[in-house]
């Protein structure tokens, strides 16, 4: 359906190389409407990607896309850029598998290359009960025809030689769960792959402009938000605007707006950090995960070692990088491949997770009528973006929730039906 | 770094303590509704402010306690054995 972007080619490098004109903007900077029909608060991978599809599938393009900063200026470009559909649970697997075909398409839906590098992703278990989580997450994935199975230690060596197998070492590797179609991808191409979709399709694209409340009226709680009220618009630090349908896709913040709105969320925000060393030879084929280690790694394509670690324990907005998590993450490392002892860090960053008791998220209608939310992504919401773009836009194209976000309804936390994903999701992102 | 003070202890890398979040009232299970019990288990302001949480000195005195920290800037005021 709908219109494409126009398409980099070499011609276009060529031309632009030896004319030395600009190229066109990816998204413009467009006038703020006094109202719109959906209102996306967060220009993050999710925001861009529901507007996207809000466009492109259901012919809705009076919307507008509002963030505080710069779009992908939050976990969207901050991620250490992971995906794979080996989820703990069957809602979970049906759900990040889409996510993945989505994956398999963007560079032609989206007309950019996104780098997406299938090259495996491998869980490595270090102890009996990990081992038997791999198998559970084996049998599940299998069942639903993802391509996922448990491998010893010798093929652990072949997918990824750097690694040390042998026995007597503290925490030695009795196997891993390997998936051969997981893989990392560009993620600053991702967010601008989708912003400039929805560009095409006159959505406005309104960076910095901070949402500072949302108008409810006719709820159960203080000021008329709340349960049972109805969503007329949000304050903007550029002023009103108004309209019957507000989403949330502002991760980390999410508790923030979603107070505004009266509608209590299940989530707590910690910092998540990670760090890149210079670039080396490539030497490491595949994604390796240990959650016993609480440490992940792969290598760019340029050559730096990207690693990964689990979300820092305190809860916190502020997002400085700590020493702990340096030097930790370095020993742990080394315990996985000794080799490497004598590359250096360039450098560690870190990013707000909106982390929930389950490790799944939460999405789609809320007691609020006209308020939506898809937040709770955690460390593991860059794989799902575009699946979640694509079924939030369907469930305010159609009023009601997706079917494949139907077990992620806010209503789960006090019907007790939690998705539980901590054993695929805690570390592995 | 985040330097929590224990009442008992002193001020401690807080890598030495565990976070046990905040201080959410307890409803009395025997008379409060199902999704009362659940609100309690699950949900939280998560401000980006000041807030009261409980801490516990895991490497030292083994004792709970509450202090106020501001989540935006992770300043540390007050603090009681609870
Ligand atoms: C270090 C790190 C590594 C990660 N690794 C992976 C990985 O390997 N694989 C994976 O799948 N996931 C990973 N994640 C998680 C993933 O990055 C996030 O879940 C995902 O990016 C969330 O996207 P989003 O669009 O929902 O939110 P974000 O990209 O965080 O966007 C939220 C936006 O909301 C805006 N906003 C906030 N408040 C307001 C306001 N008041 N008004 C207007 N705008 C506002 C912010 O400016 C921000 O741009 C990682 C995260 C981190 C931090
Ligand atoms: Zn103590």
């Amino acid at each position: 359906m709908g219109k494409r972007p126009p398409k980099y080619s070499a011609g276009a490098l060529i031309k632009h190389g030896l004319t030395r004109g600009d190229w066109p903007r990816m998204w413009r900077r467009p006038e703020m409407r006094s109202s719109y029909d959906v209102v996306i608060i967060g220009g993050g991978l999710h925001g861009l990607a529901t507007a996207y599809y809000l466009a492109e599938n259901h012919g809705i393009t009076n919307v507008a896309v509002v963030d505080k900063g710069y779009i992908g200026g939050g976990g969207s470009g901050r991620n250490t850029a992971i995906v794979r559909s080996n989820y703990l649970t069957p809602e979970g697997v049906a759900f990040y598998d889409r996510g993945l075909d989505l994956y398999n398409s963007m560079a032609t839906d989206l007309n950019l290359n996104v780098m997406f590098s299938k090259r495996g992703h491998l869980t490595l278990a270090h102890t009996d009960s990990a081992l038997r989580t791999m198998h559970w997450r084996a049998e599940v994935n299998k069942l639903q025809g993802i391509n996922s199975s448990v491998i010893g230690p010798e093929e652990v060596k072949e997918a990824a030689p750097s690694l040390d197998i042998s026995p007597d070492t503290r925490y030695p590797i009795l196997g891993a769960l390997h998936h051969p179609p997981g893989g990392i991808v560009r993620h600053d191409a991702v967010v601008w792959g989708y912003a400039r979709g929805a560009d095409v399709h006159d959505v406005h694209i309104l960076q910095e402009t901070e949402v500072l409340d949302i108008m409810v009226e006719g709820g159960s709680g203080p000021g008329g938000k709340g349960a049972g009220g109805k969503v007329t618009g949000v304050k903007t630090s550029r002023g009103d605007i108004s309209a019957p349908i507000v989403v949330n896709c502002t991760a980390g913040w999410a508790s923030l707006i979603s107070n505004m709105a009266g509608v209590p969320l299940p989530i707590t925000t910690h910092p998540l950090q990670a760090a890149v060393t210079e670039p080396c030879k490539v030497f490491l084929p595949t994604v390796v995960v240990s959650g016993s280690l609480h440490v992940y790694v792969s290598q760019t394509d340029r050559g730096e070692l990207v690693f990964g670690a689990s979300v820092d324990p305190v809860g916190t907005y502020r997002v400085n990088g700590t020493l702990e998590f340096t030097e930790e993450l370095a020993g742990h490392v080394l315990e996985l491949m000794p080799g490497i002892s004598k590359m250096r860090l360039l450098r560690q960053w870190s990013g707000l997770c909106d982390m929930t008791p389950d490790y799944s998220p939460v999405m789609g209608n809320t007691p609020v009528e006209g308020y939506l939310v898809d937040v709770g992504w955690g460390t593991y919401g860059f794989k799902a973006g575009p699946v979640a773009g694509e079924t939030m836009a369907e469930t305010i194209a159609t009023g009601r929730n997706a079917d494949l976000i139907a077990a992620f309804g806010i209503e789960r936390f006090t019907e007790g039906d939690l998705v539980g994903e901590k054993g695929a999701a805690a570390v592995g992102h | 770094m985040i330097i929590v003070p224990c009442p008992n202890c002193g001020p401690r890398n807080s890598g030495d303590l565990r976070p046990a979040g905040e201080v959410v009232p307890r409803p009395d299970p025997s008379t409060c509704s199902l999704s009362e019990w659940r609100e309690y288990l699950y949900m939280r302001h998560n401000p980006a402010d000041w807030v009261t949480e409980t801490w516990y000195c895991r490497g030292g005195c083994r004792r709970y306690f509450t202090i106020e920290r501001n989540t935006a800037t992770n300043e540390i005021r007050g603090q009681e054995a609870s």
